[in-house]
């Protein structure tokens, strides 16, 4: 219908080219790089290399450490998504509420935003530290053994609460501005429908905040997927040890880390794929059950 | 001041800068040294651009060691390589099997016109940079070897010496020190201190082909032996009856339980000596690497650890010239003891050595000593170090087994055969990247 606007089919490409090329070149072309190299074992320095068919790819599937982080990763995502995001609205919507000093109060909310995830990763140190940790002391006082870089899972809720601390203020920003855009006639109606502020919530806030709580879960886990990256690297102080890693860690260790670059091309096709699938799924299956208004 | 006038003095001081450097060649050196070291290299250097005047070289610190060695590989297959990197010990096989990729370091020397004899060498040093035949690829820089350092007050309070044997510290040493209420013992580098030393120590065979040194086709490692399944064997029983702690992969971890006096001995690196020296409170002292008598009875020699400096290729000879000019100097009997009083590093050359100890810097620390003394130790045929390629992941590998048993996730057998195992597996694919 709009196709009139333009004379010519030229110029609606020319604008294009700029988005085009950037897309093509920092992700087609290097995604298209990765899919070579994973059929391939490669000197580091790049002055030779051997073809290998999917030996990259069989070798993954028959190894319990990829299994192993594999299984992690799915662990990690989950909890850290649903905790950042349950978390977040809460908070949200007790904020919401605020009348006296309401802006002082999201500003303090959305401050952790700031902080760089290696940061973030580095306060966690200091905090769930061996011998000087706040949180390690804390729960030595209750008689729990915490130990950082030793126990698979103390060293795994580190992790954990450090990712879903650093996510909240982002999960925050977009609950309170959803909940700030619900009609102030829905409220008030509902108010005197139903006197429970529990069940108002549950049937008309949160039904309201589905779009923008669909779009947060996948930038949550996209988060939980690839940007704690710099958490787990502080968390793990660069030796990974018998510590839980991450996929996109994984890619990082064997292919930047220790250099073998086919074997890690191939890890990160898998993520590629993975990533995809979920996409996929989410858009079909869940986004047809959120009405926009 | 204008715009212009800004402008135009920035202009000017820009020229007289051109116009300064066209006389001297200007050359990078990338390190992994941080910190108190990294001000020590920032030292050297200023040293050496002092000392002459046709050479400006620029140090830059590209964090740990495994990212300077990945910052270097990058740089150098995108044509932007430092003329000097820092590169550690298990990355050694990769940068060393790369031929093509750097100079060595002795032909190097002999292209400039500055004379290399290996003789003058510290016998430990010699062999672990250099190629099959013994010529020297890489400069040894920081080098560094695992000994024991105790707490002098709480051996004195318990009434023992420091251990000679781990017989002695199993049954002596070990029991009296928990009796007077004190941790025995930790450590901060399982694969180095434990396992590729622990062979030198030894003079056991660590992998085939010459401990790899021979070549990359077939090179199997031979991790697996009993003398070692029983050290481990023996640490998770210590560690069960309070005689071991183990604070988990990181170096720092197991270090600061030491410094803290909750930790009698600790084995660490001979390059901790500064750091440590800096900041406990109490008297302590070093001795080497306790050995099994149940293995031998001649206890080896240890090799070097740490990291050595590699003058990258495909430069102009100007600039090689350069470089060589500043290994030389590195190599001077001044700049190796410097460096060795100030950071613990041991000296790589005899000359250097000796002269160390005239100024009586053994007398004033005689821990600062017991690295080279070691170093200096008896040599076997297994005792030079090792070469094999993917190391990086197969120290991983070990650091992730030897978590589990020390977590009782797993057992001794296991572990090792897992190691073996994936260590080989890891080889082979290497010996497929050169071919």
């Amino acid at each position: 219908m709009k196709r009139a606007a333009f004379g010519h089919i030229g110029f609606p490409i020319l604008l294009l080219l700029p988005q085009l090329a950037i897309i093509a070149i920092f992700f087609y072309w290097p995604a298209a790089e990765a899919v070579r190299s994973s059929f391939y074992l490669q000197d580091p320095f790049g002055f030779g290399e051997t073809y290998v068919g999917a030996e990259n790819y069989t070798r993954l599937i028959g190894s319990t450490n990829y299994a192993n982080a594999l299984n992690f990763t799915v662990i990690f995502t989950i909890l850290v998504t649903f905790f950042s995001l349950a978390i977040a609205l809460l908070l949200a919507v007790k904020a919401d509420k605020v009348i006296r000093g309401a802006k002082t109060y999201r500003t303090l909310l959305m401050w952790v935003y700031a902080i760089a995830p290696p940061v973030a990763g580095l306060i966690g140190v200091m905090l769930f530290d061996q011998s000087r940790g706040n949180i390690t002391q804390l729960l030595g006082a209750f008689g729990y053994e915490y130990r950082l870089g030793v126990n698979y899972w103390d060293t795994a809720s580190a992790m954990i609460t450090v990712s879903v601390w650093k996510q909240i203020p982002v999960n925050f920003i977009f609950f309170l501005s959803g909940l700030q855009a619900i009609p102030r006639s829905v409220r008030e109606a509902a108010m005197i429908d139903n006197r429970s502020g529990t069940s108002r919530f549950w049937d008309i806030t949160f039904p309201l905040l589905a779009p923008t709580g669909f779009f947060l879960l996948i930038i949550n886990i996209t988060y939980s997927l690839f940007d704690t990256f710099g958490i787990v690297d502080t968390l793990v102080k660069g030796s990974p040890g018998n510590n839980p890693l991450t996929l996109v860690y994984r890619v990082y260790v064997d292919g930047f880390r220790g250099g073998d670059l086919g074997g890690s091309s191939a890890q990160s096709v898998v993520l590629m794929v993975l990533v995809l699938i979920l996409t996929i799924v989410q858009f079909r299956f869940l986004e047809r059950r959120i009405h926009y208004t | 001041m204008t715009f212009k006038t800004t402008l135009s003095l920035g202009l000017v001081a820009g020229l007289m800068a051109g116009g300064a450097a066209q006389a001297q060649t200007e050359i990078e050196f990338w390190h992994a040294m941080g910190g108190q070291l990294g001000e020590t290299v920032n030292q050297l250097v200023a040293d050496f651009n002092a000392s002459q005047g046709d050479y400006v070289l620029t140090p830059v610190f590209k964090g740990t060691y495994e990212e300077t060695l990945t910052a270097a590989i990058a740089a150098f297959r995108a044509g932007e390589q430092p003329n000097i990197v820092q590169v550690f010990d298990a990355g050694a096989a990769t940068v060393i099997g790369a031929q093509g990729a750097t100079i060595p370091v002795e032909q190097l020397l002999q292209d400039n016109g500055i004379e290399f004899n290996i003789e003058d060498y510290i016998s430990g040093v010699r062999g672990f940079y250099a190629d099959a035949d013994g010529q020297m690829i890489g400069m040894p820089f920081n080098s560094s070897t695992p000994i024991l350092y105790y707490n002098a007050d709480a051996l004195a309070a318990a009434g023992v010496e420091p251990p000679t044997t781990w017989e002695e510290f199993a049954e002596v040493t070990g029991p009296a020190l928990l009796e007077s209420g004190i941790a025995p013992l930790a450590q901060s580098h399982l694969p180095w201190i434990f396992t590729e030393n622990f062979f030198s120590r030894h003079n056991l065979q660590f992998a085939s082909n010459d401990n790899g040194y021979g070549g990359t086709d077939g090179t199997e490692i031979m991790v697996n032996h009993p003398a070692i399944r029983a050290h481990f064997q023996a640490l998770a029983d210590w560690q069960e009856a309070g005689l071991f702690n183990w604070y988990g992969t990181g170096w720092g971890d197991n270090q600061n339980p030491f410094e803290a006096g909750e930790v009698a001995m600790w084995l660490g690196s001979s390059g901790s000596f500064g750091g440590i020296a800096d900041r406990v409170e109490f008297n302590f002292s070093a001795t080497m690497l306790p050995y099994w008598e149940s293995v031998t009875t001649e206890p080896t020699q240890t090799f070097i650890g740490g990291a050595a400096l590699f003058a990258m290729s495909e430069f102009e000879s100007e600039e090689n010239a350069a470089t060589a000019a500043f290994f030389d100097y590195l190599d001077s009997v001044d700049a190796q003891v410097m460096w060795h009083t100030e950071t613990g590093y041991v000296p790589i050359t005899t000359a250097a050595y000796a002269a160390a100890g005239e100024q009586g810097h053994y007398d004033a620390f005689p821990a600062a000593e017991v690295g080279i003394q070691q170093l200096q130790l008896p040599a076997g045929d297994h005792t030079r170090g090792y070469r094999m390629g993917f190391y990086v992941q197969i120290r991983d590998v070990m650091n992730r087994e030897y978590s589990r048993i020390l977590t009782g996730e797993t057992t001794v057998e296991e572990a090792f055969e897992i190691i073996e195992t994936e260590a080989n597996d890891l080889l082979e694919r290497f010996a497929q990247t050169q071919g």
